[in-house]
């Protein structure tokens, strides 16, 4: 962890008097970052994660948790939106939990992410052929078809599960379930 | 931003060994109730005291208490929070962890507030709460609570033991985090069934968590990089906190101080880890702290910060503070580093550790100029208060010191005569100041002072205890008297009486046109000489200077019983000076000045 993190108000005032340049105060700016966290495998685990992102006053916009190639780890990844300063104490916070045996900022790194889409829509003969070809674009699969809703099932990044949902709004969405995202390095070694 | 990993690499700190091999147990095959486990888990951890109250759902560990007749004491506290307080003024002043143990529901509630104390100073205590039994968990059953939901947020750690067969590991392990890194509350529930089941006893000797590394030594690089920093510097300042204390490195900055002509200033919860008299002491910084400690921190080229957390007592308005500082922040808790104030060297480790890395590398330095400065802000505004008849608790903590001579552990409760105390009493030797910083807990204080009682008792010390405390703080949890009477603590227990919750007087004073709402206790304070006789204690009054000293004197005869001392004094006396909430560090008051001034 580089002890240089974003200028604390101090640290620009400083930099102020004796003359040197000072990177923009990013305060108030906020970026969506996605967090990896490992922990041990309890739900006291993961709650203490959880609630330390509620103390700081964070919204998360996805969590999702499931075990790992060992069933005593937990992968939970973490979707927030915040001032980079903050988040990266945050880190460190997660990081000294006792149960939490890892923690990754993926944000600014290359990394796949994916999160399944279900979303039932109702139909009517003149929608019908327009929320196929919207489907088909996005390489979505109905899953379910009745006489009056179809469900389709989507995958991709986060973004292009937001920009399906928002094509789709117009028609007549009965449910959306989002199964959150789930994220991971790409290899550079390989 | 860059890639991140705070995976957890760094080895484990060596020498968290047991203080005793573990029981000669032939116990592999013996088995025993989960009730039985925890005794015996306690004495293998080397436990020699611990404070409790019984009830339900711990009546099967009472019993075997009584069977077994285990190798430590119990002490039955007369409320839970005065419990968890006395585990942690016993922790403080010993430098073990302190131990609880309460029963499910009331009780565990009842020690929130010790457990939220003791998470924001980082003191090492363990908390064993009663629970119901594990099938009737979340039924809203008889005298349930979520005791570890209820105390997530303030505990280093807890556990919820589901299976007797890993009890005594769980209880390892607490024992364990509590102690190590930065130390701090660990919760274990106990559910009754788990209490009653039977099982073979093994203690073991190992810890093995994988997500809890402590640090300990810094790296290399950053202790060249401090050493060149200190060496560059012409007007260095030691700004020196709890986490010096906790790892028993006052002798090591001591060295490192005088070799280099670094004066040192601490935080309330350093007070004593250098000693007050010593010509580079600067004494306490912040709100309340001196007048020359928070310029030389104003003007200083170099803090470095050892095992303290920049708290915005200390800092007041931060982006004012300590302009023209560097800093080097030695700091066992990477969340602490940058937090508040911008570290420009971080070094992650044990304080004493990394200074004893640093030690070689400092050479003598010529810091007169500077050390010559300081001493005319010295002289500039020295703590002063009025000498006349009348009685004002700045003369009775002189009077302690000078009756004590400052071999003594001094434990204060919460407001004025606390911070008169860190002022006024001039501390000399590590763990012998213990107070409630973080989170300002009335009511400490004299249960604090009976858990360090007990604990000097154990180490063979004959240091006295005196505890100092405000009239309004010290009825919050005056029962625990009568315990510290049944063990015939002499503890010296000084009661600063001003007939008014002082410290909020004094803002209102200040702040608020002095509209004292709701802060007079005169109707309510109890006869405190007849209070301390109920219990079983001596009660003394003083109400003139000249009283005193006769009093301290009868109360040091005393020994087979604790003496509260009532000491009545002025209510106008505020403590100075003081940089108010939020301001500037250099914006301090020095003295009385119109409310008017601050509105
Ligand atoms: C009425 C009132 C007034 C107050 N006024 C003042 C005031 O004027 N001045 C003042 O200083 N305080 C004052 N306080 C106290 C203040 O609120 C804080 O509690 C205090 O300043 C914190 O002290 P600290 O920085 O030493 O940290 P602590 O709370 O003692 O924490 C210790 C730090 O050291 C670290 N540490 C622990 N162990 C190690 C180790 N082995 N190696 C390295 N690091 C370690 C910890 O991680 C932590 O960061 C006041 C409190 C009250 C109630
Ligand atoms: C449990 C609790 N309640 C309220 C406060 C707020 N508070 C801080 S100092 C203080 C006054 C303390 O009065 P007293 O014990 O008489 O001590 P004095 O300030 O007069 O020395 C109060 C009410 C607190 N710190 N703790």
């Amino acid at each position: 962890m580089s002890d240089t993190l974003v200028l604390t108000p101090q640290q620009i005032i400083r930099k102020k008097a004796a003359g040197e340049p000072i990177e923009p105060d990013d305060s108030q700016q906020k970026d969506r970052h996605t967090i990896v966290v490992l922990v041990e495998n309890t739900i006291g685990a993961f709650i203490r994660v959880i609630n330390m992102f509620s103390a700081r006053g964070f919204n998360i916009d996805s969590v999702t948790v499931g075990t790992t190639e060992d069933a005593s780890v937990s992968r939970m990844n973490i979707v927030t939106t915040g001032n980079g300063r903050i988040i990266s104490q945050v880190l460190r916070q997660l990081s000294r939990l006792v149960d939490t045996i890892g923690v990754v900022d993926l944000t600014g790194t290359d990394y796949v992410e994916r999160e399944l889409c279900l979303l039932k829509v109702r139909y009517t003969d003149r929608s019908r052929s327009e929320i196929l070809d919207t489907s088909g674009i996005f390489k979505g699969r109905i899953v379910d078809i009745t006489s009056e809703t179809m469900t389709i099932e989507l995958r991709g990044p986060s973004k292009k599960v937001d920009a399906f949902v928002k094509l789709m709004a117009p028609h007549n969405i009965v449910e959306v379930a989002r199964s959150g995202c789930v994220a991971m390095q790409r290899d550079h070694a390989a | 931003m860059q890639y991140d990993i705070h995976t957890k690499v760094r080895p484990v700190k060596a020498g968290d060994t047991l203080p005793e091999p573990a029981l000669e147990v032939s116990a592999e095959s013996k088995r025993m109730s989960g009730a039985e486990i925890l005794l015996r888990s306690l004495e293998a951890e080397g436990v020699k005291v611990i404070f409790g109250h019984p009830g339900g759902a711990v009546i099967k560990v009472y019993d075997e208490m009584m069977r077994i007749r285990p190798g430590f004491e119990h002490v039955l506290v007369r409320h839970e929070q005065g419990g968890t307080h006395a585990a942690e003024g016993y922790a403080k002043a010993t430098g073990k962890v302190g131990t609880v143990l309460v029963t499910s529901g009331p009780g565990a509630t009842n020690t929130v507030t010790g457990i939220a104390d003791a998470y924001m100073d980082s003191v090492p205590i363990v908390v064993f709460t009663g629970q119901v039994p594990t099938n009737l968990i979340g039924n809203d059953a008889f005298q349930e609570c979520d005791a570890i939901g209820v105390t997530r947020s303030v505990t280093k750690h807890s556990f919820l033991v589901r299976d007797v067969r890993d009890l005594a590991r769980t209880i390892r392990e607490a024992y364990h985090i509590a102690r190590t890194g930065r130390p701090g509350p660990v919760l274990v529930d106990l559910p009754k069934d788990v209490l009653m089941a039977e099982a073979p006893f093994h203690y073991p000797e190992q810890v093995n968590i994988r997500g809890y590394v402590v640090p300990d030594a810094g790296r290399s690089d950053k202790i060249a990089r401090a050493a060149r920093m200190i060496a560059a510097s012409e007007r260095p300042v030691f700004y020196v906190g709890g986490g010096v204390v906790n790892s028993d490195a006052s002798e090591v900055l001591t060295e490192i101080a005088r070799t280099a002509g670094i004066p040192v200033t601490t935080t309330l919860h350093g007070l004593g880890a250098y000693p007050e008299e010593d010509p580079l002491a600067l004494r306490m910084l912040g709100m309340h702290g001196t007048w020359w400690a928070n310029q030389a921190i104003q003007h200083c080229d170099l803090i470095i910060a050892a095992g303290a957390r920049f708290d915005d007592r200390v800092t007041g308005k931060l982006d004012s503070w300590a302009p023209h500082a560097k800093v080097i922040h030695i700091e066992i808790d990477q969340s602490c580093i940058s937090k508040n104030v911008f570290a420009d060297c971080a070094i992650l480790g044990d304080v004493k550790t990394v200074l004893q890395q640093l030690k070689p590398h400092i050479k003598p330095k010529d810091t007169s100029g500077w050390l010559a400065e300081i001493d005319t802000w010295r002289q500039e505004c020295p703590l002063a208060y009025d000498h006349d008849d009348k009685l004002r608790a700045q003369y009775v903590i002189e009077a302690l010191r000078e009756k004590t001579g400052g071999r003594a552990v001094v434990l204060t409760d919460v407001g004025q005569h606390q911070m008169w105390t860190a002022q006024y009493f001039r501390f000399l030797f590590p763990r012998t100041h213990i107070t409630s910083g973080g989170l300002g807990t009335m009511g400490f204080g004299m249960p604090a002072a009976m858990g360090a009682a007990f604990g000097l008792r154990e180490q063979g010390s004959d240091m006295p205890v005196v505890c100092i405390s405000g009239d309004g703080g010290f009825v919050m949890n005056a029962q625990e008297l009568s315990v510290a009477a049944a063990h015939k603590l002499p503890l010296k227990i000084a009661v600063i009486n001003n007939r008014f919750l002082g410290m909020v007087r004094q803002w209102q004073e200040l702040f608020h046109m002095e509209r004292y709402s709701h802060t007079d206790l005169s109707d309510t304070n109890p006869n405190f000489v007849k209070l301390a006789e109920a219990y079983n204690c001596v009660g003394l009054r003083a109400s003139s200077p000249d009283e005193v000293r006769g009093v301290l004197d009868a109360a040091w005869e005393v020994t087979d019983r604790p003496v509260v001392m009532e000491f009545q004094v002025v209510k106008e006396e505020m403590v100075f000076p003081m940089v108010p909430a939020g301001a500037a560090t250099g914006d301090m008051i020095t003295q009385r000045l119109t409310p008017n001034s601050f509105v």
